[in-house]
């Protein structure tokens, strides 16, 4: 078979013109039948050890044919792609092929699957938005299905991740996702490492990269040393740091090169906190999203192999852990009642210029030793680890040692007048589109607390944010962090800072064990929060740095 | 008021000295602010808070008002100021949302008089009334203003500003009562201080936030605000609306804007981020600073003019822990250093350029120009009395004008008129628009739209005189033109020459070869890479050596691939006249990118018409079965409108493409159409073709370059009974609250189309109306009005 014949091309199913993507599928059953056919008759004839050694490589072409229609049969945000992609994997059944079917429970590990969205009952506005992203990127991943919570959100998002990944830019396409892959790999995140393997090949990279970092060009290893930083310990970000990656003759990034790195760096770093955080599950048609075992033979469980331990922390969960309803009833309107009280009395207790300073350094020093007790040595899984070396460094290291993070100054360095003006100016329109981003992840409120309709929010909301910024060291200097221990549980802090922190070792307890009487949809919603204040956070001290290397 | 100021001129009457210096401080300043003896200088910032006299030689520490134990936050300050009347009132902004009042009389080493913690955010700038002692106005990033009496405990009025954090507050300097506030979301706000509850006037003056305002010191109502936008706006805030009179683009996000002291048109601005100089901009000339101060070396944080009445002494604080006095005549002059030179093409050719006179002068006492070859020799030159600039630069305009005969765009306006491109059967506009480029004597356009009929149109409609007509033409001027043809035109003239020198004993010939020259544009071009003086006789011998052969194969469509059996064919009998372009070089790039499309397709195509040919002279009626569909040309009339836009004739290639619609539309991808479409509607709409431009909008296919037509359309409607724009809907209006557009036949509120008459002005929903005057002539409001409906 010609080489031409095996390529099916699937961007023809992203067309919003409906015959299009009609003209397309009907040319990706064509081949599909081919290969079958194909297939089938080399069974026939006797082999020769050549003909079965391409005789197990077109089965796999095949397989991951067949996975890709299924992905498209539950996840095209086309009713007309859906219906015609599981007609032909029927068909193929038929045909005595074995054909995979999807492993795990919808999008999120976390997330019940009949609480999220499902493919086809979305609204207009959020069918507009799942076409955009299916056009731009081919695919609807569970990470928009689980943020589809938030349409608002969700649609800067997607702009944001489409103009860094996809338009104009100092960086090559493939750079861009290999930059993905290093920083979803500081985290162990394979979801977001798959993903982007798959992208990275499609525009063209190197396979030879995706060995390690050692076989990519000096010019991105040399990143590699901002990426763990900017990673674990992003304080440590100096100006050195940045005339490193300046001025290394040949191997030199440029300073919009560079920004375009970091901000590719602190998004998919903050989008693995997201990926632990609300618990993503592989994609369908990826390793580990689906499965080609008949389902009564086992119910063996290979994401949860992948992504680590969970399978065994979920049979840990044990009965003390679960707290009577009426407990956690009374836990939100604990919390109600807090909010009230300081709303009312922030005037009249009037805490010394003192006690503030030392109150922000007690909230930075405990956030340094809120972890969870179960912090046993995680080995990463194999093919996630080749992306990145040094994986001793992490931000683990620093809260035993009891490092001092130094203060950094919102009022002296701050996104909107500093941040913002750094980065539209060496990477023109990011910077709004991430502005607008922020804006909208620390704006977004529905006046709702669990059962409770009418809340004013912005309170908590700023406590989250300013407790994230507080981990890493930036001080608001009209902020009172004595709010942050009257309005944050212990809990909700040991999964914020692991999320924040170390995002690989978020479990499903600790997810649930946090504000257990909110909506999936508001602990979404925490997520987002946390994943664009540390954004933010990284970025503050990365920009900072470049301005200080500018001056 | 006016007295007041003009007492202070007459305090300050004695001259002020100094020289351009500065001194370092003990960590970076957020703010300075003057003392209105112009003899003091406050500086302000995280960890420093400071008073310094201005010597003549230096700055000299003459207070530390951070004293106490502990540092406290509320030192910490954002925003410093001093106080216009009183030379002992201070007031600072802290980073942690309080105000701090000092009064610098006490006798105590502790200098804080009052402490306001109403706000609950960081308190980004406070401001003192200009002329009333006792009154304070704060902005804060909580979003909300606060005015203070200083004589009380707490704030007399809080202002909420409903968007975002205030950045800056500031007291008109004019009117007694009014201040502006400007907002991170890049409103700003005007306010009557005597009502806290709305703002008297909100404008958005700013993309992003805006972080500086400034009123003109002498100028009522002038205000100049500052963004992250990098613009410098200066408002009119006298009318109506705010208008827009002045806008400065600056290089980085404006921090700070000051207008300068006794001159009207200047102000100084200073940079949040990356740029650390101090500019000063006359706003007339927005693009190039007055002057600048570069002595910084990280952002300037603060400015100020030290005196109110002097132009010449400007005072920095920057986060490189430095204070600054500017003099003015120590400023760079960045209009030195720039060239002021300009170039610009005139729609007809004509060319400008100005230069600096010294420059011009020298070189027209040599004449350099007159014969340069850089110099289209057609363009004559017209030197204009010089035109000095404002007194900062001088240049001289000079205009090249083309000649009158050569004037070169004159066939660009007739043929965009006369073309016809829709209305009519293919064939017809196919022959209209050849005529059209026939008269105006651009021959190969000509050739090319009867190609294209040819191509499209079915055979049988073609009227065969033309044709031999063509034939006949074509053999009487062949030979003379050998000699002018540019390389594309070559080809099909050389083999025109072989044939019909040929073709006078042969008659076949003609048949053979008649409007196979679709493909002109590939094939020979492969022929002729060897350079465009190849003899003609050259090409003749070797023509006439394949062509029989040629003949013996064509019939059976064998062999196509072989390239010499069809060179000959692509040859074009029927081309009697050649555009005299001189040959360039870039026909021969051309002929490098076609050699492929030669192999083995355009053979074939090539072969095509060939049987129509033969159809058309009725040599051979049974071949005319085998024709092949006009699908097959697509690929060379894509290159074809390809090659002409990149000659520069979008017109041919937008005609065309529309001429042709869905036949040739699928294979030219949708960014090329847009970008054909958008340069020939600009190129009509610079010649003030509009109706033509719009006939173009309107029949283009491409989604983008139709919506023109709708974009910025608004249709304004007055209230029949009071006059006045109805702004929200269109069929209410907000004054008289009375429905506007009642239909006169069922008198409901029309909301959609509304048809009327002219003459009588009644009208209603157009169905109705249209109804009616079915079967009435009168008016259906019953005026008596015959209206008529067309």
């Amino acid at each position: 078979m010609a080489e031409g014949e095996n390529e099916v091309r699937w961007d023809g199913l992203c067309s919003r013109d409906s015959t299009t993507r009609e003209t397309a599928l009907e040319n990706i059953r064509q081949t599909i039948l081919r290969k079958t056919e194909y297939l089938r008759s080399v069974k026939e004839t006797p082999h020769r050890p050549s003909d079965r050694l391409s005789n197990t490589e077109s089965s796999d072409g095949l397989n991951k044919l067949l996975a890709h229609l299924l992905m498209l049969s539950k996840r095209c945000p086309f009713k007309d792609v859906r219906e015609k992609s599981e007609f032909i994997l029927k068909s193929i059944q038929e045909l005595g092929i074995r054909i995979p079917r999807p492993l795990g429970q919808g999008p999120s590990r976390f997330i019940p699957e009949k609480e999220i969205l499902q493919v086809g009952s979305e609204d207009a506005q959020m069918h507009a938005l799942f076409a955009d992203s299916f056009a731009a990127l081919g695919r609807l991943d569970n990470i928009t299905l689980v943020m589809v919570f938030h349409p608002q959100y969700l649609e800067s998002f997607l702009k944001t991740q489409h103009y860094l990944l996809q338009m104009d830019g100092p960086l090559p396409l493939h750079y861009r996702h290999y930059i993905g892959i290093m920083a979803a790999a500081r985290h162990q995140c394979s979801y977001l490492v798959n993903l982007h393997v798959n992208d990275f090949l499609h525009v063209g990279g190197d396979p030879k990269w995706l060995n390690g970092l050692e076989n990519a060009p000096q010019k991105l290893q040399n990143l590699g040393e901002l990426n763990k930083v900017l990673a674990h310990r992003p304080w440590l970000i100096t100006k050195e740091h940045i005339e490193g990656l300046l001025k290394a003759e040949e191997h030199s990034w440029s300073l919009a090169e560079l920004v375009h790195a970091v901000v590719l760096l602190t998004h998919y770093h903050s989008l693995a906190s997201f990926t632990f955080g609300c618990g993503i599950s592989p994609e369908i048609h990826c390793d580990g999203g689906h499965t080609f075992r008949p389902p009564s033979v086992s119910n063996y469980c290979i994401c949860d192999i992948t992504n680590g331990n969970h399978s065994v922390d979920e049979m840990q969960v044990n009965s003390a852990e679960n707290v009577s309803v009426s407990d956690s009833f009374f836990e939100v309107e604990a919390l109600m009642e807090k909010m009230r009280q300081l709303q009312e009395c922030r005037d009249e207790e009037e805490a010394s210029q003192e006690e503030m300073a030392s109150r922000f350094e007690i909230e930075k020093r405990e956030s340094m030793f809120v972890f969870s007790s179960d912090d046993e040595e995680v080995t990463p899984a194999r093919d996630v680890s080749r992306h990145f070396e040094d994986t001793s460094y992490g931000y683990k290291d620093f809260s035993r040692h009891g490092m001092h993070v130094p203060t950094f100054r919102v009022q002296d360095y701050c996104w909107e007048d500093h941040g913002y003006s750094l980065v539209n100016r060496l990477y023109p329109d990011v910077g709004q589109l991430i502005d607008e981003k922020f804006h909208i992840a620390y704006n977004l409120t529905y006046n709702t607390m669990a059962m409770h309709k009418d809340v004013d929010t912005s309170m908590l909301r700023r406590a989250i944010w300013n407790y994230i910024h507080c981990m890493f060291g930036i001080r608001y200097d009209d902020y009172d962090y004595g709010e942050i221990n009257q309005l944050l549980d212990r809990s909700f802090k040991v999964y914020i800072k692991t999320v924040v922190c170390t995002p690989e070792k978020v479990t499903k307890r600790m997810y649930d064990s946090f504000w257990r009487q909110f909506k999936h949809s508001e602990k979404v919603h925490v997520n987002l929060l946390l994943i664009e204040a540390r954004m933010q956070a990284e970025l503050l001290y990365a920009l900072r740095a470049i301005t200080r290397y500018m001056t | 008021m006016e007295k007041m100021s003009r007492v202070t001129t007459a305090l300050g009457g004695s001259v002020l000295t100094g020289r351009t210096m500065h001194c370092h401080l003990d960590a970076p300043a957020n703010a300075i602010s003057v003392c209105r003896d112009a003899a003091q200088v406050v500086v302000a910032g995280r960890s420093i808070f400071k008073i310094y006299a201005i010597e003549e030689e230096q700055f000299v520490e003459k207070l530390n008002l951070r004293v106490g134990r502990k540092p406290s936050l509320n030192l910490s300050c954002a925003d410093v100021v001093w106080h216009q009347m009183d030379e002992n009132l201070l007031a600072t902004a802290a980073t942690n949302g309080v105000v701090v009042t000092w009064n610098l009389g006490r006798p105590s080493r502790n200098k804080q008089d009052q402490l306001f913690t109403e706000h609950k955010r960081t308190v980004n700038k406070v401001c003192f009334h200009p002329t009333e002692a006792h009154v304070l106005l704060s902005g804060s990033q909580d979003g909300f203003m606060k005015c203070f009496d200083l004589r009380r405990k707490d704030s007399v009025s809080t202002f909420s500003g409903q968007s975002e954090s205030v950045r800056d507050v500031q007291f008109s300097i004019r009117d007694y009562f009014t201040f502006a506030s400007t907002f991170e979301n890049g409103n700003v706000q005007l306010w009557d201080i005597r009502r806290p509850d709305r703002c008297e006037r909100m404008f958005t003056a700013h993309n992003g936030p805006v972080f500086c305002c400034d009123w003109h010191p002498e100028d009522r109502g002038w205000l100049a605000t500052g963004g992250r936008d990098k613009m410098v706006k200066v408002w009119d805030m006298t009318t109506h609306r705010a208008k827009e009179m002045h806008c400065v683009q600056t290089i980085a996000s404006v921090a700070r804007v000051k207008w300068r002291p006794e001159c009207r048109h200047h102000l100084a601005t200073c940079s949040m981020m990356v740029d650390h100089n101090i500019y000063v901009w006359d706003v007339r000339r927005p693009f190039v600073p007055a002057a600048m101060f570069e002595e910084h070396r990280d952002v300037t944080t603060g400015i100020a003019w030290r005196h109110p009445h002097d132009p010449s002494f400007l005072l920095s604080g920057s986060k490189d822990s430095s204070l600054c006095q500017h003099l003015f005549r120590d400023a760079s002059q960045p209009v030195e250093r720039a060239n002021p030179e300009g170039l610009c093409y005139g729609l007809f050719g004509d060319l400008a350029f100005a230069a600096k006179e010294s420059l011009v002068a020298a070189e027209s006492g040599r004449k350099p120009y007159t014969g340069d070859r850089r110099h289209p020799i057609f363009f004559k030159r017209k030197l204009d009395p010089a035109e000095p600039f404002a007194g900062l630069a001088s240049s001289a305009l000079s205009v090249f004008e083309t000649e009158p005969g050569g004037s070169a765009m004159r066939w660009f306006v007739d043929t965009a008129e006369r073309y016809a491109l829709a209305g009519r059967p293919l064939a017809e506009l196919c022959d209209h628009n050849a005529k059209v480029a026939r008269e105006l004597g651009r021959n190969q356009v000509a050739q090319t739209w009867t190609m294209l009929r040819t191509i499209y149109c079915s055979p049988g409609l073609l009227p065969t005189a033309n044709l031999s007509h063509s034939v006949g033409k074509g053999g009487s001027c062949g030979l003379q033109l050998m000699n002018s043809f540019n390389l594309k035109d070559m080809a099909p003239g050389l083999g025109s020459e072989t044939r019909l020198d040929r073709s006078k004993g042969d008659a076949r010939s003609d048949t053979v070869l008649l409007d196979s020259s679709a493909t002109l544009i590939t094939n020979e071009d492969n022929e002729e890479t060897e350079g465009s003086d190849v003899p003609a006789d050259y090409l003749l011998g070797d023509v006439e050596g394949e062509d029989d052969e040629l003949y013996l194969l064509d019939p059976e469509h064998t062999h196509p691939e072989e390239p010499e059996c069809v060179l000959p064919q692509e040859a074009f009998p029927l081309r009697h006249e050649i555009v005299d372009t001189p040959p360039g070089p870039e026909h021969l790039q051309d002929k490098a990118d076609s050699p492929h499309v030669s192999g083995s397709e355009a053979d074939v195509a090539s072969l095509a018409p060939m049987d129509s040919s033969f159809s058309l002279l009725s040599v051979s009626h049974a071949l005319y079965d085998s024709r092949l569909p006009p699908d097959f040309f697509s690929v060379l009339v894509r290159d074809m409108l390809h090659f002409y836009a990149e000659q520069g004739d979008v017109q041919m290639a937008v005609s065309v493409l529309i001429v042709l619609g869905e036949r040739v539309r699928k294979d030219i991808d949708e960014q090329t159409q847009e970008h054909w479409y958008t340069s020939y509607i600009d190129l009509l709409q610079r010649f003030r073709l509009w109706n033509v431009s719009n006939e173009v909008v309107k029949l283009s296919t491409s989604r983008a370059v139709s919506c023109l037509n709708q974009a910025s359309t608004t249709l304004h409607v007055n209230c029949s009974h009071c006059k006045r724009p109805m702004s929200s809907r269109g069929w209410v209006c907000d004054r008289c609250h009375r429905c506007a557009s009642m239909c006169a036949v069922c008198h409901h509120v029309v909301k959609g189309l509304f048809v009327w008459c002219q003459g009588c002005s009644h009208g209603g929903h157009l169905q109705h109306i249209m109804k009616w005057l079915e079967g009435s002539s009168h008016c259906p409001a019953g005026c008596g009005h015959l209206c008529e409906y067309s």
